[in-house]
């Protein structure tokens, strides 16, 4: 073991700084924005509780699959979309309130898992490439899903309410106004302390989601999906059923990304029919990569630093641009090209990272065979 | 000893791929208790005789076996794997099947964890029972304390020395009850000397308790040290098996590798004594996977073919391919009294060294391309010959006239077999395909020349015409050849020295006309015995 010693040298600050470069870029662009933009630590704390309330589930929605080896789940859009559709027939149906939330979700999850099904099913033949599969497949059933929504509600599908209708008969508006459920689950259950309102409601589901997810890496599935993503040839040779259990890592994420859907959804308290999903598997993604998350490992703590980090960064950017520069829209480039630039940044990183793990590999093993020969000669 | 005390029973078994018959009435037997060490070449049907017992699908695609297999008297065979380890028989391979990120316990459990009930397993089925940490120490501690060996059950095994993750892997076989015979594939293959040692005797005391064991490896001594009986396959025949108290390692490499050559041995090995150094190989270590190349030293005389020989994964084939740069490599290679640039193959081939690949259609040929592209284009690429220069050297064109002339010209000569030097090379059999890559060497008109298994997989006719194609490269161009090849007689038949390979070492150096005895005990690692004995 003393040549790996060697090898990891590096003093504990060092290789935590490496480790966490990420957090930390983004924790010093902070120190100086957050003064330059001016905002109140109360109106920061208020819209850092709201957003976390807003996003987490669907980051977390994220974890399961990066466990299972399948990297990060681009085919989370795909579980907002059934999010959607359970919140059209919910308005449509008229149901308010907390029952509202949860018909939105009963008719969400089966078309949830459905398509959860169909994701994990393709992505277990194009194995190794997880993540750009699972890109392109949101943007195919993004194409499908309008097309029932333009074409095929209102017609085909029963949708009957005028509110929600295009005025040609079929199709479904552009926006649709959530003021039925708006915020129910965030006033569910919500206090206010000194000026900020904490939504205790959904804080308690994203409670609750955490202690299920560290629970199920304690189950038998859990278990297997850590070792089928560690190493899937070792898996299936041990009897695991690798793409079984894959399938079923994509599909508990895509269930949890529908309900996340309803929860950032009744929060905003519109749909955008045709975009709300849209960025949702991106913007998720980044948060989650800011956080310190990388491809094949990721964890709570990184859903909540992340979603902090990154929203923070959202909101006092504008203004700061605005400050600096006396653009605001320099801000809302700066959103986009953080939230792409960060996944791009952190698949090279993680790649040059297993690049340089293998190198170390190599020398370690070199090493370790001149050791054993040097003992053959003096022994 | 008495029919009835076999455990195992492997009785007559016959195997053909294809019509190349592989295994011969090949009988195995173990009893109650022994450890049978299996013994033989590359190729000697060690492996297939092992996936028959474990029914591997390999098996069952290419048309089953004949024979019988008895488990306790009772006729098996099993279909897959599964079965297999469900009726008592668990494998430890020479390359881990270990989870990296898991700890010991996690290991010599997987797939088999103690679990506990709770509510969800009512909706959502068996899989989402939570794990007995605490069960599973346990059953890890006392797999463990059957080795009696050192192994910490809770570290992670990506942290663990190589011996440690044997352990594992064997630890795991043991937490199955029902296990009563277990096939070590080279299991100290991959150990330092000590790890090996414990390893053994870890093996020994499995035994005493009853278990019974196949040991292969390639490490002679080991398999005398511990086997009771010895089983030597040659050609797919069980050639002799021996009582392992009452045998030499001179006697079974002997028998291993067997056949003398009738014909003409190259003898000419003396005149190169004196011949200059053309390369010097210094401490060369080469990142090839599955042919690990630590630390070789090896010079090469003008105008001499230098044979590298050795068992397959001992790092032969990594020599070549680490001085082309093909593979990462770390050492010193001088050449002409130049050091030469590792990790460049273009440098290297401008130097005027050529290699023929012992991946042909891998890394030899363009197969979507004919035949005469395929043979000019590393002169293209590399020495820019068969261009036409136009404008000034401003616009490159290919000179296709000479390219046809020239690939017609080697068509004649290695009797290329083929419609037109226009046929794309993927359409061409093996051997004649093999040809195109010797001939894509030659026409870079290289002073040094490496090949690797230039006869693997083609047939009898077209094997002599490479061998003579490359011996009288040799003679009348002067180039100097190194030729790795697994065949030992190949390599008898042409080469000036034969160089052998041992867990990535040159461990020898002999000529042809050696004891084929000497060459079984180099390959196996034996060198002590070869140096009394010359």
């Amino acid at each position: 073991m003393k040549d790996q010693s060697l090898t990891r040298a590096k003093s504990p600050l060092a290789r935590f700084v490496i480790s966490n470069a990420v957090p930390i870029l983004f924790i010093v662009l902070l120190i100086f924005a957050i003064p330059l933009s001016g905002f109140s630590t109360d109106y920061l704390i208020n819209e850092i509780i709201t957003r976390l309330g807003r996003n987490s589930f669907l980051v977390i929605s994220l974890l399961i699959p990066v466990m299972a080896g399948m990297g990060l789940n681009f085919g989370i859009v795909l579980g907002a979309m059934a999010g959607q559709i359970g919140l059209i027939f919910m308005l449509d149906w008229g149901v308010v309130g907390i029952p509202g939330i949860l018909l939105a979700m009963l008719i969400g999850t089966p078309i949830a898992i459905l398509l959860g099904l169909l994701a994990g099913t393709i992505l277990n033949r194009a194995k190794g490439r997880e993540m750009v599969t699972s890109m392109i497949l949101g943007f195919f059933i993004n194409g499908i899903y309008q097309l029932t929504i333009l074409y095929g509600m209102g017609s085909l599908i029963p949708i009957t309410s005028n509110k929600i209708l295009l005025p040609r008969g079929y199709g479904v508006r552009n926006a649709l106004d959530l003021i039925s459920v708006r915020k129910v689950l965030d006033n569910m259950w919500s206090i206010n302390i000194s000026n900020i309102s904490i939504p205790l409601g959904v804080f308690s589901i994203i409670i609750g989601l955490c202690i299920f997810v560290y629970w199920f890496t304690k189950t038998k599935l859990g278990q297997d999906m850590r070792a089928v993503g560690q190493d899937m040839q070792v898996a299936a040779t041990a009897g695991i059923n690798v793409d079984r259990t894959r399938t079923l890592s994509i599909i508990i994420s895509t269930v949890l990304a529908c309900f996340g859907q309803i929860i950032f959804l009744q929060n905003i308290g519109t749909i955008n029919t045709y975009n709300s999903h849209d960025q949702v598997g991106t913007f998720a993604i980044a948060a989650l990569l800011i956080g310190g998350a990388s491809v094949v490992k990721a964890t709570i703590p990184n859903v909540f630093i992340g979603i902090t980090l990154f929203h923070l960064t959202f909101i006092v950017a504008p203004r700061a641009g605005k400050e600096l520069l006396g653009q605001a829209q320099i801000g809302e480039f700066f959103r986009v090209f953080v939230s792409y630039g960060i996944i791009a940044i952190s698949l090279a990183l993680y790649a040059w990272r297993r690049q340089v793990e293998k190198e170390t590999e190599r020398r370690q093993a070199k090493a370790a065979i001149k050791a054993a020969i040097e003992d053959k000669a003096e022994g | 000893m008495d029919e009835k005390n076999y455990l195992l029973r492997m009785e007559g078994i016959n195997k053909d791929f294809f019509g190349n018959q592989v295994l011969k009435d090949v009988t195995l037997r173990v009893a109650k208790g022994e450890i049978v060490g299996l013994v033989g070449e590359n190729g000697a049907g060690k492996s297939t005789l092992m996936n028959i017992l474990f029914g591997l699908p390999v098996i069952h695609q290419t048309g089953g076996y004949q024979g019988k297999i008895y488990l306790e008297d009772k006729e098996v065979n099993f279909a897959s794997p599964f079965e297999a380890i469900e009726a008592g028989i668990g494998m430890v391979h020479q390359e881990f099947i270990l989870i990296p990120g898991f700890t010991a316990t996690e290991n010599i459990l997987l797939n088999r964890e103690s679990t506990k009930y709770n509510i969800f397993v009512e909706v959502f089925g068996e899989r989402l029972k939570t794990l007995n940490r605490q069960e599973m120490h346990k059953r890890a501690v006392s797999a463990i304390e059957k080795l009696e060996v050192q192994l910490n059950p809770d570290m992670v095994v990506s942290e663990m020395p190589v011996g440690h993750r044997q352990f594992t892997e064997i630890a795991r076989e043991m937490d199955r009850k029902s296990t009563k015979l277990l096939v070590l594939d080279e299991p100290t293959a991959v150990l330092t000397e000590s790890e090996a040692e414990t390893m053994l005797k870890a093996a020994r005391k499995l035994a005493n308790l009853g278990l019974s064991i196949i040991f292969i490896s390639h490490r002679l001594s080991e398999v005398l040290a511990i086997s009771d009986r010895l089983i030597i396959l040659r050609d797919g025949q069980v050639v002799r098996e021996l009582e392992s108290s009452r045998t030499t390692p001179r006697e079974v490499a002997s028998l291993m590798v067997g056949r003398e050559i009738k014909e003409g041995l190259s003898k000419k090995s003396k005149e190169f004594e004196k011949s200059e150094i053309v390369l010097e190989i210094k401490d060369l270590w080469v990142d090839m996977p599955g042919e690990q190349v630590n630390g070789v030293d090896l010079q090469v005389r003008k105008g001499e073919i230098l044979g590298i020989g050795g068992l397959a994964g001992q790092g032969k084939l990594g020599i070549a391919n680490g001085i082309m740069g093909l593979f990462p490599a770390e050492g010193e290679v001088v050449y002409r009294d130049e050091k030469l640039p590792l990790n460049n193959p273009v440098r290297v081939l401008g130097k005027g060294i050529a290699f023929v690949s012992e991946d042909r259609r891998g890394v030899g040929l363009l197969l979507d391309e004919p035949i005469d592209l395929n043979i000019v284009f590393t002169a293209m690429q590399i020495q820019g010959r068969f261009i036409k220069k136009l404008m000034g050297g401003l616009i490159k064109w290919r000179d296709d006239k000479e390219i046809a002339r020239v690939a017609r010209e080697y068509v004649d000569s290695l009797q290329i077999k083929c419609v037109s030097e226009k046929q794309n090379a993927k359409e061409l059999s093996g051997g004649n395909q093999q040809k195109i890559c010797l001939a894509k060497a030659f026409v870079l008109e290289p002073d040094l020349l490496f090949v690797s298994e230039p006869t693997r997989g083609i047939d009898v006719g077209a094997k002599s015409v490479v061998l003579e194609t490359l011996k009288r490269q040799n003679r009348e161009h002067g180039t100097t050849i190194v030729m790795t090849s697994s065949e030992l007689e190949e390599l008898r038949s042409i080469c000036d020295r034969i160089a052998i390979v041992s867990e990535g070492k040159i461990v020898g150096i002999l000529p042809p006309t050696a004891d084929p005895a000497d060459f079984g005990l180099l390959m196996l690692g034996e060198q002590e015995e070869v140096k009394a004995s010359v």
